[in-house]
């Protein structure tokens, strides 16, 4: 069983490259849509939220709300947009377009698809997140060059929720269950994580759920970046963030394993 | 078109030793050996590529596959025929290291399957029931695409692409996008992508299989084609004619089980070893009591009877005058063989 499992997982550090670079090729051919798809919803959040609360909220924990919500959008929309790369697209990869099942003809493990997968989903993440970074920066609701150190931790926040979609991915019979997912843990996880409010104004309750969940953490990392404060506990937010990123990916492997191989 | 021509066209579409294998049938190819691709296989290369010994499946408590022994000589063309659930696409996977046997024991090209599954998996090209092509990718691409999954480099990809496109007859169309293609240009794509690794093993699972005749028979043509380079080939399929066409041997499944094993023709030969004269449009019941007496054997299935009579003419005499009766004598084919085996049709 374990030799198995051990033979699922990714061959070597590089096999996956081929697996991303075929989503890569792919996503090419429609960049340019996705891309003003994927940056126009946060866009209109931040803006939306940020002018129009922000008349009414004033200045929260000592920024302007539009600043303290750009951070919280940032975070989300890298939440978002690996999620949604993982639960549909490579869903629709893996079940109705049975591309994994040409893959696994060859010389590519399924570990090394869920990898590629994973990091392809990180990367469409690290894209929306940067372009929003960027555009706020340009604004000037955040901090140059401080934002810089924004991007790792905004590609880490990609691959841990690619890692958690792909259990979802991994579990679901259809297209119809990953609502579930989004309604009942993403949005709850968005209010609760200080996205859109800061989360030391909820019940000591939610706030220790709040401290469970990586959305918190990720923005806890980008939030002083972007408003060139100084972070506190760096270890603990990046540490948590990756054993986020790790534990579910070898859970959907075994998950995948199962559904795939039997 | 009159034999000659149709003679000409094939001449001009396959090459030579295509058109060998074409006129000869499976069964003289084995026995006549300088036709044969499998002498122009080194005797080195002359062994078993696939065996599969006592190997069982099953999924909860359903067996799909049942204590199956087979092997797969280097160089033929092997078929695995049956109806639909009769395991045949999972022994396909099982011999891909996709699906884990709970019994017995699986080598393919000198490997222990699923253990070093991969290994195996660098020696064989698959063509599969469903197509998972890359449609939003050109032909070009899709061939790229997939010789990095075996570790190809694009210069490495590029050097082989134009003989794949000529393979599959696509070099037009190497720039179109997958989903303009016909269903019989895809197939022939997907059996060029099979190629790409330049496999000892070809797996086809079903390849003609929602395919209409014209496109069938390009495809048949591109098989034999294979053949003719010396690959070995294992293919799954329910339609008897394809399997008489183009398999040396060829195992018949029934509910995972081998319930025969040989070249076609030694099958018909064994188990039915008559004409078969098929007879409809009256109470087959009726006929039955008539025409028994001058038949070896009869099969009723549906309202057709299939009467295996050493002597036709007989039976035809004993069916003389009666109204809206439709005889046809033909040879026997597998289609009877697994008629005779299970006391079913084949296609369901």
């Amino acid at each position: 069983m374990i030799e198995d499992f051990a033979a699922a997982l990714p061959a070597n550090a590089w096999n996956w490259v081929a697996v991303w670079r075929r989503n890569y090729l792919a996503w090419k051919k429609v960049s340019l849509v996705t891309i003003l798809g994927n940056l126009a919803d946060p866009m209109i959040y931040l803006f939306g939220l940020g002018t129009g609360l922000g008349i009414m909220v004033g200045r929260v924990d000592g920024a302007s709300y539009i600043a303290f919500l750009a951070a919280g959008m940032v975070a989300v929309s890298a939440m978002t947009a690996s999620t949604m790369e993982t639960l549909y697209a490579a869903f629709a990869r893996m079940h109705s377009q049975r591309t994994w099942e040409a893959m696994l003809y060859t010389h590519v493990t399924l570990g090394d698809i869920v990898l590629g997968e994973l990091a392809w989903a990180a990367t469409k993440a690290f894209l929306a997140g940067t372009a929003i970074t960027i555009v706020t920066a340009t604004l000037g609701y955040a901090a140059w060059p401080s934002i810089l150190y924004a991007l790792p931790i905004i590609a880490l926040t990609g691959c841990v929720f690619a890692s958690l979609a792909m259990v979802v991915t991994a579990l679901s019979p259809s297209y119809d269950y990953f609502v579930f997912y989004q309604t009942l843990v993403l949005t709850p996880m968005m209010f609760l994580s200080g996205a859109v409010f800061p989360s030391d104004q909820l019940p000591h309750a939610f706030q220790q759920i709040a401290r469970c969940m990586p959305l918190s953490h990720a923005i806890d990392l980008i939030r002083p970046v972007m408003l060139d404060r100084p972070i506190g506990g760096i270890a603990l937010h990046v540490g948590v963030l990756g054993l986020y990123a790790l534990l579910p990916f070898f859970l959907s492997m075994a998950l995948l394993r199962r559904r795939l191989m039997r | 078109m009159s034999q000659d021509q149709k003679h000409q066209v094939l001449k001009r579409k396959l090459g030579p030793e295509d058109l060998r294998r074409f006129e000869t049938p499976a069964i003289e190819r084995e026995s006549h050996g300088q036709t044969s691709a499998k002498s122009s296989v080194p005797d080195s290369l002359s062994t078993v590529a696939v065996d599969f010994a006592g190997v069982t499946k099953s999924y909860g408590n359903k067996i799909v596959v049942d204590e199956l022994s087979f092997s797969v000589a280097s160089g033929e063309c092997f078929g695995l025929l049956g109806p639909n659930g009769a395991g045949k696409s999972t022994i396909a996977r099982m011999l891909l290291g996709m699906t884990c046997p709970d019994a017995g024991a699986i080598t393919v090209l000198g490997v222990p399957v699923p253990a070093r599954a991969r290994l195996a998996r660098r020696g064989i090209g698959v063509v599969p029931q469903f197509d998972n092509l890359d449609q939003e990718l050109t032909v070009r691409e899709n061939l790229l695409v997939f010789g990095r999954y075996f570790g190809m480099s694009t210069r490495q990809s590029e050097a082989v692409i134009p003989s794949l496109l000529e393979f599959a007859r696509l070099e037009r169309k190497a720039n179109a996008r997958v989903s303009e293609l016909s269903g019989g240009m895809k197939r022939c794509l997907t059996m060029a992508r099979a190629l790409i690794n330049d496999p000892q093993l070809i797996v086809m699972d079903e390849p003609t299989t929602g395919l209409d005749p014209h496109a069938r028979h390009l495809i048949w043509e591109r098989l034999r084609a294979l053949l003719a380079r010396g690959k070995t080939i294992i293919l799954t399929t329910h339609f008897m004619e394809e399997a008489e066409r183009l398999c040396d041997r060829l195992c018949v499944l029934e509910r995972g089980r081998n319930i025969a094993e040989g070249r076609p023709q030694a099958l018909i030969d064994e188990h039915i070893g008559c004409q078969v004269m098929e007879i409809y449009g009256g109470d087959p019941h009726e006929l039955l009591s008539l025409v028994k007496p001058h038949s070896q054997r009869i099969e009723v299935s549906g309202e057709t009877l299939y009467c295996y009579a050493p002597d036709p003419e007989q039976v035809r005499t004993q069916l003389h005058g009666r109204a809206g009766l439709r005889l046809l004598l033909r040879p026997a084919n597998l289609e009877d063989v697994f008629l005779r085996l299970t006391g079913r049709e084949m296609e369901e």
